[in-house]
């Protein structure tokens, strides 16, 4: 599988990383470099084998569907770049 | 008491319960290091002030014989930990000005336990790397060098600011993290001990988050005795992390007899690789002999699917990294690029994530976007995940077969030059983690341990891997391995 720099800016999009196209054609090539390195994987007989999503065999914890905590707009909006009124503040989402 | 600075956690805690010292002392003796080490670039975010209150506090519950071992123990914190009001940017320019609301679990632990902390330390980027020189910080520097000549090496990463602060004396320990040798890779490059428990052991969280299913924090000490008390308190269930073990934690110091006769040591074939220098065999062979001097058997074993390590992991960690770190979209924390008139929210983001994210991050961001994306899930990330599980079956085989710990090199070489694989493809940069990568993926426990020099005067260590839960055993393992290689060599001041 080769990466031409069409999939390096489709990539770049739905990363959000914004990459000027001059640039383009060295990330193309440095993907591949990673992804020939990937492609080894290829060599192991995975027949029957289930991907493994836990590597210690655990149920995940349960608890009351209940309120544990809140009340703090202040300190959830401390760190934003843009806060008002007590919102995060965004530039224009809809036209 | 002259130089305290330079004192074990277990040394510091005797000396501090008998009155010889206390806390105020030791911490203005770390802080004055710190202070003077400016040219190895390890704390990045000093807090002195935070540090002598915290001393103080410790020396009241010292005298009131209220006294945790960690009580009064001088840290350095990896900048990955939130710590409440204090800046955790994990190296990253796109959390410049960050500061919590809040305290990681680790570290809320060690401060309830009466540790100081002296401040933050350098690290790589998001913990992507293995030198420490993807950092927004710059460059960690190795306090060790080659005899004779005055060149910067690293000091290993992700974890590198932890490492050189410890091996430099400026603190008494550190806290890291390991994602795929983070950990035990610069305790190796520094020549002190590392240890990664296993997956689930310690909480995640509040440490920001790099592959949520390997990233697991751990101790980086002096001695494996300091690294059994600190990670004693590190560790424990916490209800916020849900994959976080239930269980309760042992006494991990007491189990340090240095008694081994009887057990077991698997030699992984595979781990002997094309092109290892002599010098790492003879180590290993070396650690082999001390192991089995002291009574331990070793046996050879087969960990077959090893070479695919790597490749699982280069596909399993970017693509959790990729999902983790979309949530740096300059909305609600850290640092928004300066905007365009009439640039809408996608520029926003685009903008934000190609200023704040360094290259190494931005390229495993992208990677792990397309190994996710339609039509390739399958032949890459399922692959990955179906690796994985066969790495964790060698393991397990091993264990099975009545083998009690697994003796390898911790790294292929000593600490490199820093900018010395500027050149290189990043991936010969991968390769630093070769030995320790397995043991993320199987979620096990593994510590590096120094054990000699090389012909240039730098530091090489060993790794021994332990069985799921049992880092008492493992620790147990390291002790007798560390004494027997009586590893007391330190480097040489020069900054």
């Amino acid at each position: 599988m080769s990466i031409d720099t069409e999939t390096a800016r489709r990539v770049a999009k739905l990363a959000r990383i914004k990459v000027e196209d001059a640039d383009l054609p060295a990330l193309a090539s440095e993907f591949n470099a990673m992804l020939g390195f990937i492609e080894q994987l290829n060599e192991v007989d995975v027949e029957g084998v289930e991907p493994m999503t836990s590597v210690t065999p655990m149920r995940l914890k349960r608890r009351e569907d209940g309120v544990t905590d809140g009340g703090m707009q202040d300190k959830v909006l401390s760190n934003a770049p843009d806060a008002r009124e007590g919102f995060f503040a965004v530039p224009k989402v809809v036209e | 008491m002259a130089d305290v600075n330079s004192l074990t956690i277990a040394d510091a805690r005797d000396a501090l319960r008998k009155g010889d010292l206390t806390a105020t002392e030791l911490t203005d003796a770390c802080l004055g290091q710190v202070e003077a080490a400016g040219a190895l670039n390890a704390f990045v975010h000093n807090t002195p002030d935070l540090a002598r209150d915290q001393a103080k506090a410790a020396d009241e519950r010292i005298k009131a014989g209220d006294a945790p071992s960690m009580c009064g123990i001088p840290l350095g914190i990896k900048d990955l930990f939130c710590t409440k009001g204090v800046p955790s940017q994990a190296a990253s320019n796109i959390l410049d000005g960050f500061r919590p609301e809040y305290e990681s679990t680790v570290s809320q632990k060690l401060l309830d336990a009466g540790s100081v902390m002296l401040g933050k330390l350098n690290m790589d980027e998001f913990a992507m790397g293995s030198s420490n020189e993807t950092s927004t910080y710059g460059n960690a520097v190795n306090p060790w060098r080659r005899q004779g000549d005055a060149a910067q090496l690293t000091p290993g990463g992700s974890s590198g600011g932890s490492a050189a602060a410890v091996a430099a004396d400026l603190c008494l320990a550190a806290t890291g993290t390991d994602t795929g040798g983070s950990i035990r890779q610069p305790a190796a490059f520094t020549g002190i001990v590392g240890v990664k428990p296993t997956y689930g052991r310690c909480s995640r969280w509040g440490i920001v988050a790099f592959a949520s299913s390997l990233d697991q924090a751990g101790p980086m000490t002096k001695t494996v005795r300091d690294a059994a008390i600190m990670l004693e308190a590190m560790c424990g269930h916490d209800p916020k992390d849900s994959t976080s073990a239930d269980l309760p934690v042992p006494d991990f110091e007491a189990a340090l007899t240095g008694d081994i006769k009887g057990k077991t040591i698997g030699i992984p074939a595979e781990y002997r690789m094309d092109g290892m220098p002599a010098e790492i065999e003879k180590l290993w062979a070396d650690g082999t002999a001390m192991l089995k001097d002291a009574g331990a058997k070793i046996v050879d074993i087969s960990l077959p699917h090893t070479k695919y390590a790597l490749p699982a992991y280069y596909v399993i960690a970017p693509a959790e990294a990729s999902s983790n770190l979309a949530r740096y979209d300059g909305v609600r924390y850290g640092r928004r690029a300066k905007l365009a008139q009439g640039d809408g929210v996608t520029e926003m983001y685009e903008k934000t994530r190609a200023e704040g994210f360094g290259k190494e991050v931005q390229r495993r961001v992208m990677v792990g976007t397309y190994v996710l994306s339609a039509g390739f899930y399958d032949a890459y990330y399922n692959r990955a995940r179906k690796v994985r599980a066969l790495i964790k079956k060698d393991f397990d085989d091993a264990f099975a077969s009545g083998v009690d710990a697994i003796l390898t090199p911790a790294t292929p070489s000593a600490a490199f030059g820093l900018g010395e694989m500027a050149a290189a493809d990043p991936v010969q940069m991968y390769l630093n983690d070769v030995f320790t990568v397995t043991v993320n993926l199987a979620g096990l426990p593994g510590v590096a341990v120094p054990t000699g020099l090389d012909a240039q005067g730098l530091p090489l260590g060993l790794q021994l891997i332990g069985r799921p839960w049992e880092e008492a055993d493992l620790l147990n393992t390291a002790y007798a391995l560390e004494s027997a290689a009586g590893f007391v060599s330190k480097p040489a001041r020069w900054w």
